[in-house]
């Protein structure tokens, strides 16, 4: 049969609906209350540490500290934009964070020991991640071995790895220049401007021509006025960010000038900007969500349900090694600690922070963005406030299992709302 | 129901076992377009399973399949669902996460290039509640964990009517549904047969099967006890076979009967 099957004659899809701003407002404060919290807690955590710490270290409001929070946070929010995809299918990677010291340390051993220029390095890292996550992934998905169990026996295995690699914790020293600006280098602050012009006008050309095809269709939409507060927040904050940051952040300008946005931000906002797509937009996201939702449904509807699954830990591996490549270039250096410690811990933290769920099927790429921030602010705040890396441990524990907690509450209020 | 044209989907001789139980037994089962054929048998006959073995969740272990006269092999759901076979499950197999518009294409998504092209889905999705007379839907983008359940089955045969599908097959549809809302599912059920759809209807229901069907095949412990139009059969006969197999000379051959009757004597 050629066209599909209408039970009676076909009854033309109903009038436009359009949402009143008030009506829009009402809604996603139906969802809050049902459960349907998202991102929230992340941006309210966000704006309630800032403004503590700005208020005790006004040093943390400063260009320079704002600068600095890109940089140390860009390993982990990276990690966790790839710990992402490992959640949303209801896994877990408790390795990503030694991945990239693995990944590191090829970077490393190619530019340092076999004097390789940086391109093949770093192809070469990102393919050791690529392996790493298929291996992970067929063990998982093939073989059926629990992922707790395979990535914390991966976990282990890689912390060993790396010592190998540097043989038994020597320093390798990753002195490549274009390596190195990854991590420390800014962009000339013309070039900030004309990155974010391009954003916001890329961004409102998606989301007015959306707008405009789906009201020709006659199918639902959000108001107007929603959509320009959008293209208008997204235009606000990029401004201040870039001018912020395109001010003169040297103390003695006769040394070095020290301005500009860092080469990281765009590399971050790109991948963001490609992971969000792939999940949004394209049938391969879909499926995603679907087996993270439902597994079951999703291999009855004919999705190869172990396919999508090794291809989750794939890109989270291949982030890590991303992650591990800018950690490296942060450090000038790799050495056995480089995506130990804390690493993971805070790439999770960042991820369900941010909003993914642990339970699987909910979470978007700029979840591990806004962690990630929050991490950064924590780690920064409290190293300006001078506290012992102790009392910081403690602290994004804290934060973790608060994040954790709002998670497993929210899914009982859905529940109990009948949203899920 | 006229002369019965040929079969669409022709089941012969289909066994099969989960290690040591064996669940299907030789069983028979044809499907013929235009009609409703209600599938019965109690709790553990193999209804569930048959259906899963033809929509290929399961393979068999033996047996032949004709779809179209001509023998096939199901090897996945993808197989069947490029035959025009779909299934609408008990357990309706529909993801929580995703909304009404992107549970009805899952699998088999719409796009344009590498992107997906959302709003022809929803169109399509709009066209098809709308021809089904669905009208208690908020919005097609609100996700499935937020509907009732008559909405959820609802979206799940709508799932399966969108596709060009031959033969939909409804698990249960009706068993945790209301009045009024098991009337519309059966009426349904009715519409697609009468545009020329083969329907299977999975019922515990009498009265479901006796408002709705064309023909009645009924299982018993594994075995296909008979397959007969619904006009040549009562209530009770149909009870008969259900719980004991046979009733007259209708169904399975009699041999130590006795035990079966004791093993079904509980309906679910």
């Amino acid at each position: 049969m050629s066209t599909h099957i209408e039970a009676t004659p076909a009854v033309k899809a109903a009038p436009p609906r359009t949402v009143s701003l008030g009506g829009h407002v009402r809604g996603y404060f139906a969802r809050v209350r049902g459960g349907d919290i998202g991102s929230l807690p992340a941006v309210l955590g966000l704006l309630v540490l800032c403004a503590v710490f700005s208020i005790v270290r006004p040093t943390f409001f400063s260009p320079g500290n704002f600068a600095n929070l890109f940089s140390q946070g860009a390993a982990v929010t990276l990690i966790a934009m790839g710990l992402v995809f490992v959640l949303l299918v209801g896994e877990i990677d408790l390795s990503a964070g030694f991945t990239s010291g693995v990944c590191a340390s090829v970077l490393a051993i190619l530019l340092a020991t076999y004097g390789l220029p940086w391109y093949i390095a770093v192809a070469a890292a990102v393919l050791a991640g690529t392996v790493i996550g298929a291996v992970l992934g067929f063990l998982v998905a093939k073989v059926g071995i629990p992922s707790f169990v395979v990535t914390l026996a991966a976990f282990l295995a890689f912390q060993g790895v790396v010592l190998l690699l540097l043989k038994e914790g020597t320093n390798i020293t990753v002195s490549d220049s274009v390596v190195v600006a990854i991590a420390n280098r800014n962009l000339p602050p013309v070039l900030g401007w004309v990155l974010a012009a391009v954003a916001v006008a890329a961004y409102a050309g998606v989301q007015l021509n959306r707008f405009r095809r789906r009201t020709g269709r006659g199918l639902a939409t959000d108001p107007l006025v929603v959509v320009l507060l959008r293209i208008g927040a997204l235009t606000l904050m990029l401004g201040t960010a870039v001018y912020v940051l395109n001010v003169e952040r040297s103390l003695n300008t006769l040394i070095a000038s020290l301005k500009g946005v860092p080469v990281i931000v765009p590399i971050i906002a790109g991948l963001l900007i490609l992971w969000t797509f792939l999940l949004d937009k394209t049938p391969y996201g879909r499926h995603l969500y679907a087996t993270g939702g439902n597994r079951e449904a999703a291999r009855r509807a004919g999705i190869n349900v172990d396919r999508i699954r090794i291809s989750a830990f794939v890109l989270c591996s291949t982030m890590a090694a991303v992650g591990g490549i800018v950690a490296a270039s942060r450090d000038h250096s790799v050495d056995p600690n480089t995506g130990g410690s804390n690493v993971l811990l805070y790439a999770v933290g960042a991820a369900v922070i941010g909003g993914t769920s642990l339970f699987g099927g909910k979470g978007r790429a700029r979840d591990a963005v806004l962690g990630g921030a929050v991490v950064a602010v924590i780690i920064n705040g409290m190293g300006l406030m001078g506290y012992s890396s102790g009392i910081k441990y403690v602290v994004t524990g804290c934060v973790l299992l608060l994040a954790a907690g709002v998670d497993a509450l929210s899914r009982r209020r859905a529940a109990a709302t009948g949203n899920r | 129901m006229s002369t019965s044209p040929s079969p669409l989907l022709e089941l012969s001789g289909i066994n099969k076992s989960f290690g040591p139980v064996q669940v299907l037994r030789d069983v028979g089962f044809t499907v013929t377009p235009g009609e409703v054929t209600a599938l019965v048998g109690d709790n553990g006959a193999g209804k569930s399973t048959l259906v899963k073995c033809v929509s290929g969740i399961y393979s068999i272990d033996s047996g032949v399949v004709l779809y179209d006269g001509e023998p096939i092999t199901i090897n996945g759901p993808r197989d069947a669902a490029d035959r025009g076979i779909e299934v609408v499950y008990q357990d309706l197999a529909l993801c929580d996460n995703l909304d009404v518009v992107q549970n009805m294409f899952l699998g088999r998504e719409r796009r344009t290039g590498l992107v997906l092209d959302e709003a022809t889905m929803e169109e399509l999705a709009a066209e098809t509640l709308a021809g089904l007379s669905v009208r208690t839907m908020k919005s097609l983008r609100q996700p499935v964990s937020s509907l009732s359940g008559g909405q959820r089955q609802t979206v799940a045969i709508a799932k399966a009517v969108l596709w060009n599908s031959n033969v939909v097959i409804l698990d249960e549809p009706t068993a945790a549904l209301g009045v009024a809302q098991t009337g519309q599912v059966l009426e349904l059920a009715r519409r697609m047969a009468d545009n020329g759809l083969a329907v299977v209807l999975i019922s515990h229901n009498m009265n479901d099967v006796f408002a709705v069907a064309d023909r009645v095949a009924a299982l018993y412990l594994g075995r296909m006890a008979a397959q007969v139009p619904i006009t040549e059969v009562t209530h009770a006969q149909v009870v008969e076979l259900i719980t004991a197999g046979r009733s007259g000379d209708l169904g399975l051959p009699a041999a130590g009967s006795g035990d079966d009757y004791g093993l079904n004597g509980a309906r679910g």
